[in-house]
């Protein structure tokens, strides 16, 4: 893993380039918007390879907040320092900011839910089969490398929120002294 | 309620941000919990349905603390909850984010950072497992939720066009 983060990413955004890109991140995210930030960071543009959006994403998970919205900040800061952070922000809040205003005044003025169920539970359909496809991307690195314990953090992580329902912070904090011990322990 | 809401806005929301590990979802129950029952600024169907809305717009489902403020206090309850439940965290991102490229040889980083990843993947296998479970009630969902999955892993289609088809298919009425 160290290789791979000290690996330089193969391009670099601009400033410009790095709004537009969560700006579509952030308009194509319907049912959330990691999957779309994976898909043009990676896939598309090539600015993380795919260890390096896990960690940066990991480390987005586990500061307070919104996930994406973190790492939107991180990347962002990462690429451009404090102009790349707001840029990255700005883009990814600005436009579901004036999106969803105005649906709030429909709201207001019609508050007429039905249709906008019916649509949702198709996005929501659809949005989960997109997270799993993500989960499953992300998941290939860990099989690849030799930690084998890390798909056993992985499926502990799954099974305690999953299946057994815990808190999610609770599980978060029993699983990562002990999956940051294995990984001290193995270096 | 004496206080100017919009003051009660920025205060609950940058707070909640601050203690939101886990991100939006993990932050619902805390929000509903403020917004009907102890602000008393929204009734619980309105806290329902403006979940419904930020799930069906565009960007990150924690814009539903924009249509909280906005139906607390207008555009401005709008811009201001979006901005407390934002900036605080961001800026905590924004340093951590830093600190930690400068450490980016750092042994005990690169053990936290190899540690966090594999905790952070079940994570979001499981919020995906939750998903699926309330989102796929019949046979229709779980047939456009295997698609997508398929799909999406297997090919650089856009998956918009899943997400359109599927929603033509909605409007038809079958879900």
């Amino acid at each position: 893993m160290s290789s791979a983060a000290a690996a330089p990413p193969v391009n670099r955004p601009s400033l410009p380039e790095l709004f537009r890109a969560f700006v579509i991140v952030s308009i194509s995210g319907f049912g959330g918007a990691l999957p779309w930030a994976r898909r043009m960071i990676v896939e598309q543009k090539g600015w993380m390879t795919a260890e390096e959006f896990n960690e940066a994403f990991a480390l987005s998970q586990f500061l307070p907040g919104p996930n994406v919205v973190n790492f939107s900040v991180v990347f962002g800061s990462r690429f451009g320092g404090a102009p790349g952070a707001a840029v990255a922000l700005a883009g990814l809040m600005g436009p579901p900011l004036i999106i969803v205003t105005v649906l709030a005044v429909l709201y207001a003025r019609f508050g007429d839910l039905e249709a906008l169920s019916r649509i949702l539970a198709v996005i929501t359909a659809a949005a989960t089969g997109l997270l799993i496809s993500v989960v499953a991307k992300m998941a290939a690195p860990l099989f690849q490398k030799r930690w084998d314990w890390a798909p056993f953090v992985a499926a502990a992580a799954f099974i305690g929120v999953a299946i057994m329902q815990w808190p999610l912070p609770l599980v978060f904090v029993a699983l990562a002294p002990v999956s940051i011990g294995i990984a001290w322990m193995k270096r | 309620m004496n206080d100017n809401p919009l003051i009660a806005l920025f205060s609950y929301f940058a707070l909640l941000s601050l203690f939101a590990v886990g991100g939006a979802n993990a932050a619902i129950p805390e929000m509903h919990r403020i917004a009907v029952d102890v602000m008393h600024w929204m009734s619980d169907r309105q806290f329902a349905d403006s979940f419904a809305i930020a799930q069906v717009s565009p960007g990150p489902n924690i814009i539903i603390v924009t249509l909280i403020g906005y139906h607390v206090a207008g555009f401005a309850g709008a811009a201001v909850a979006t901005i407390a439940m934002c900036v605080p965290t961001c800026i905590l991102a924004f340093f951590v984010a830093r600190t930690w490229d400068r450490f980016k040889d750092a042994r005990w980083r690169i053990a936290i950072q190899a540690g966090l990843v594999p905790v952070s993947l079940g994570l979001i296998a499981a919020s995906a497992f939750v998903l699926a479970r309330s989102a796929d009630h019949n046979v229709y969902a779980g047939i456009l939720t295997a698609t997508t999955a398929v799909v999406g892993f297997a090919t650089r289609t856009n998956p918009l066009w899943l997400f359109a088809a599927g929603g033509l298919i909605g409007l038809s009425g079958i879900f």
